[in-house]
């Protein structure tokens, strides 16, 4: 338990640490969103990687909350504080309610419906256009701010950004460790066992897919204040494939992992930038290959290559 | 004595070498276009454009001595991916200036990003809400829909035909065109009897059309850019629907005839005067630089030149009027701009002010009919 | 009498619509009954059947029935290649990594495809002229006939193929009871490789006869394979009728809601009554057969 203290300690250093030397690059305000990605992807880690629990509708939740946000601080000039509880609670609420019947299903069942439900969303956010704004999106959402401390620049949004992404990566190293975490994993390997034990296996799912559609909420919420403007074509499907995608090249169940899916991820468009048009068919096979060859992810598959190439370290052979 | 001198002459071809190397540095323009993606209809087309117009302008010896140097980001038609390019841009690249980017909606992303950097952005597209209100650092060069919209309500109220059913695409052009037609609908006497929509990927508009057909409208708007509105065609044709239809400018494309086929005839939509530039009668002031674009688009890409590709021309134009007149710095592009008056390009002739960021009247529209798979000014 | 006709319109329309989700949804429920895997692939099988068969047309110069042999024969074949680089080395594997790995394929091969035929639309012309017929009160176009015939074929020939021939009970072994069907002989890798290929080659004539209403693009796969998928759950993931009502259903409420409800939510509604279904009868609309549900 020290070591994962430590390497938390360690990893916040280089949070605090990173854009110093980015100061005049725009990579601070790349990273702004590595933060806000990292988020939605440890959210569908507790889900998918603790729980085992498949969800292809995460955009739903991060959609409810920059919408709900977006529109209760421009329409209803609330507070942009109150409105992000007020809206993480209200996403919260809905998720528990609709969880008891969605996640009664299991496998691809539960993907679909996962994706009925982040369908549904999208159009929703598209057709409600007196409130959303519609396909033409919502402007004018305010920055977030702390009395007279306006958080307007990319620097400031960055560490707004990220003191969120850090409370949720600590919580979920906790949640690893704790009865609720233990229970989770039981589930994962066997549900049947699990509840012989006496796991309330259903309560605990739902709790979990509310646990991440908060965390997926409370991302949406800074993302409209980072924007000040979002529209309907980043909420859909194809964020929902992403937000999987880093999570499963990171490493399933694992924290760093997702963090590492998500840099990767959010700065891959800038390495693919050389391909132009080849870009999808690149993102296509890194998705096949990165399944066949390396099915633990980055974070495992690494040091597994790194073994099977200098074997004389391991001691044996 | 001798020091003074050899001093003085190094200093010269110091002074000489570097202004010599000053001249030389490129002026680089940054361009957002969503050339991949939902959009790429509009993306791809511009950058094509914007390709093609810098090429010619360095060609010719560049603006004022100094090579122009086009940096181009796709975007995907993404707001999020939008706002991390500008920054690119503005905070890697050090641009003067930005054209594009293609959506409404990556440019009302973008707009809180230029004007923050303070550096003059052109748009390419059409939301009446990228220039009203002014924003100081954003132009545009698409038409506004308002415009589409009153050429089409004034061809209507002509032929008494006043009770009209939309059909409109939901995405940002489509309801941004249903917005303006229900707001000017009163103005020109039109009453909209019904108002239905379809998505962007729908194969089958039916029963939308059934729906119309039932009501007591006169004639049929359909707002979209293709393929949508050729199935709708395609569609009113099958029921038998014998109300005049009308399109919008986002389907001013051979490409339309094409996919339409028979169900085209017939059809009007306001279009921007690159549709037509052979039908224009010689006094028309934009007729020579539409004949030019659509020649050397034709001559470079093997395509039809289109309305679309035409906003990427226009903007590098504007920027190369106003660097001309003197706009060195963003600051001095920005005020240039706003000095623009009667520039001829593709979209329109463009005037731009203090209050007028979008710079074209209604005369930017044209209403033409398709004729025997051609096209054909309505009179 | 005026809303009658309208009704009888959008139901002719929504079953026409219906029976190209019908045809998906019985692909997908192929590769799911000898695999247990949902391939998020088909759509694309669907959008190559049109695209190949316009290339073919176009680019090769050949009549119809040969561009759609060829157009058939060529999804087939991606058919194969992403059975056997893609589904082979993933035998034990979760059903996540399943669901990534095809939907990495869609991807992939949609990619490919935009690059090769580029982004735009295209048009493929109809099989037998573009004229309205008119039947009670509604109005059909001959490429309407076309997909309702050559859908009946496809009920007509599973129904033969599944049920009276050794191949295809082979494969309905392979559904129940895979490690049964291996032990009294049947090879299952053999029956994976078959279920791909007859996905592939339905999916693809599904696009074909569809391409001439639609337009194809390289695209409009995601859309069709939701929807297909959709029908195929609805009809519980069984090879015969039920999937094919289930798509006939998917697509006349789609149809009626546009027309009666609301043009914009139309999708909206499909997917609900998609949530209806998992939520109160997984099994589908009309098995009588238990489901994963604990």
């Amino acid at each position: 338990m020290k070591s994962d203290k430590i390497k938390f300690l360690v990893f916040c250093l280089i949070v605090l640490a990173a854009p110093v030397p980015l100061s005049q690059g725009y990579l601070t305000n790349v990273l702004v969103f590595v933060g806000i990605n990292s988020m939605l992807a440890l959210g569908l880690n507790l889900l998918l990687g603790y729980a085992g629990q498949i969800s292809l509708g995460q955009a739903a939740f991060f959609g409810l909350g920059a919408y709900g946000s977006g529109v209760l601080t421009t329409h209803f000039a609330m507070n942009p504080w109150l409105a992000m509880v007020l809206v993480a609670l209200c996403v919260a609420l809905f998720a528990f309610a609709i969880g008891f019947p969605v996640l009664r299903l299991k496998g691809h069942y539960l993907a679909m419906a996962t994706l009925g439900v982040g369908v549904i969303a999208h159009i929703a956010f598209n057709e409600t256009v007196d409130l959303t704004g519609g396909p033409s999106g919502l402007s004018g959402i305010p920055n977030l701010s702390v009395g007279s401390f306006t958080f307007d620049s990319d620097i400031k949004n960055y560490y707004l950004v990220w003191s969120f992404a850090l409370v949720v990566i600590l919580l979920s190293l906790n949640m690893v460790n704790s009865r609720f975490g233990r229970g989770l994993r039981a589930i994962h390997d066997s549900e049947v066992a699990a509840r012989v034990m006496g796991v309330n296996a259903r309560l605990m799912k739902v709790q979990v897919f509310t646990l991440s559609a908060l965390i997926s909420a409370l991302a949406g919420s800074l993302y409209c204040h980072v924007m000040t403007f979002i529209s309907p074509t980043s909420f859909g499907f194809n964020i929902s494939i992403e937000l999987l995608t880093m999570v499963v090249i990171g490493g399933l169940g694992s924290v760093y992992g997702s963090i590492l899916g998500a840099l990767l991820l959010t700065l891959l468009p800038e390495l693919l930038r050389a391909f132009q048009d080849y870009d999808i068919v690149f993102y296509g096979l890194l998705l096949v290959s990165m399944t066949i060859y390396l099915p633990g992810g980055l974070v495992r598959g690494i040091p597994a290559l790194f073994r099977r190439v200098m074997p004389a370290r391991s001691g044996h052979a | 004595m001798k020091r003074l001198i050899s001093t003085g002459l190094a200093s010269f071809a110091l002074l000489c070498f570097s202004t010599a190397a000053f001249a030389a540095a490129p002026i680089k323009i940054g361009a957002l276009f969503a050339v991949t993606g939902p959009a790429s209809f509009l993306g791809e087309p511009e950058r094509n454009s914007a390709q093609m117009v810098v090429d010619e302008i360095n060609k010719a010896g560049g603006v004022k001595g100094r090579q122009l140097e086009l940096v181009v980001y796709d975007t995907g038609g993404d707001a999020t991916k939008a706002v991390q390019l500008a920054n690119k841009l503005i905070k890697n690249d050090r641009v003067v200036a930005i054209i594009g980017p293609s959506t409404t909606g990556d440019t009302m992303a973008v707009i809180p990003v230029v004007e923050k950097a303070r550096i003059p952005l052109i748009s390419c597209s059409a939301g009446i809400k990228i220039t009203e209100p002014v924003k100081k650092y954003v132009f545009k060069t698409a038409q506004n829909d308002t415009l589409a919209v009153a050429r089409i309500f004034e061809q209507l109220k002509k032929e008494k035909k006043t009770k009209v059913a939309l059909l409109t695409v939901s995405d940002s052009f489509g309801s941004s065109g249903r917005e303006q037609l229900k707001s000017q609908a009163s103005r020109f006497g039109i009453e909209i009897v019904a108002d239905d929509t379809y998505s962007p990927k729908d194969t089958d508009m039916t029963a939308q059309l059934t729906k119309i057909r039932a009501s007591r409208a006169q004639a049929v708007i359909c707002w979209g850019t293709n393929p949508g509105p050729a199935v709708v065609a395609r569609n009113a044709k099958q029921l038998g629907l014998n109300l005049p239809l009308y399109m919008s400018h986002g389907v001013s494309s051979k490409k339309f005839i094409d996919l339409a086929g028979d169900a085209a005839e017939g059809i009007r939509l306001p279009s921007g005067k690159v549709l037509v530039a052979d039908l224009l009668p010689k006094s028309d002031k934009q007729k020579a630089s539409l004949l030019a674009f659509v020649k050397d688009y034709q001559r470079h890409y093997k395509a039809e030149g289109d309305h679309f590709g035409g906003h990427a021309w226009d903007a590098v134009m504007l920027l190369k009027g106003a660097i001309e007149r003197g706009g060195d710095t963003p600051e001095g592009i920005r005020t240039q701009l706003e000095a623009t008056r009667g520039f001829a390009g593709i979209g329109g002739v463009f005037s731009y002010s203090a209050h007028d960021h979008a710079g074209l009247t209604k005369d930017a529209f044209v209403l033409v009919e398709v004729k025997k798979k051609d096209w054909a000014l309505v009179k | 009498m005026e809303l009658l006709n309208q009704i009888t319109q959008f139901v002719i329309s929504g079953l026409a619509t219906g029976a190209i989700y019908a045809l998906i949804g019985l692909s997908f429920a192929i590769i799911f009954n000898s695999t247990g895997i949902i391939n998020f692939a088909q759509g694309e099988f669907v959008m190559l059947g049109g695209v190949l068969t316009i290339f073919s047309i176009n680019a090769l110069k050949l009549p119809l029935v040969f561009a759609v042999v060829a157009a058939v024969a060529g999804t087939t074949l991606v058919g194969v290649a992403f059975e056997r680089l893609a589904i082979r080395p993933l035998k034990d594997a979760t059903p996540l990594a399943l669901i990534i790995i095809t939907i990495g394929t869609s991807i992939l091969i949609r990619g490919v495809v935009m690059l090769l035929w580029g982004k735009d639309t295209q048009v493929l012309a109809p099989f037998s002229g573009n004229e309205p017929l008119h039947i009670a009160g509604a109005t059909l176009l001959p490429q309407h006939l076309w997909i309702f015939g050559v859908t009946i074929l496809v009920i007509v020939g599973s129904r033969l193929f599944f049920h009276h021939t050794i191949s295809g009970k082979a494969m309905r072994a392979c559904s129940f009871n895979r490690r049964a069907a291996n032990l009294v002989g049947i090879s299952v890798g053999r029956m994976v490789l078959f279920s791909f290929i007859i996905s592939a080659a339905l999916g693809s004539l599904a696009g074909v006869i569809i391409a001439p209403l639609t337009m194809t693009a390289y695209d409009v796969g995601i859309m069709l394979g939701l929807k297909g998928f959709c029908a195929a759950i609805m009809g519980g993931m069984g090879s015969g009728f039920a999937t094919v009502f289930g798509g006939l259903i998917l697509g006349m409420l789609e149809s009626l809601g546009a027309g009666l409800i609301s043009s914009g939510y139309k999708d909206a509604i499909a997917f609900l009554i998609l949530l209806l279904i998992l939520f109160i009868r997984p099994q589908g609309l009309f098995k009588k057969g238990e489901t994963e549900r604990v």
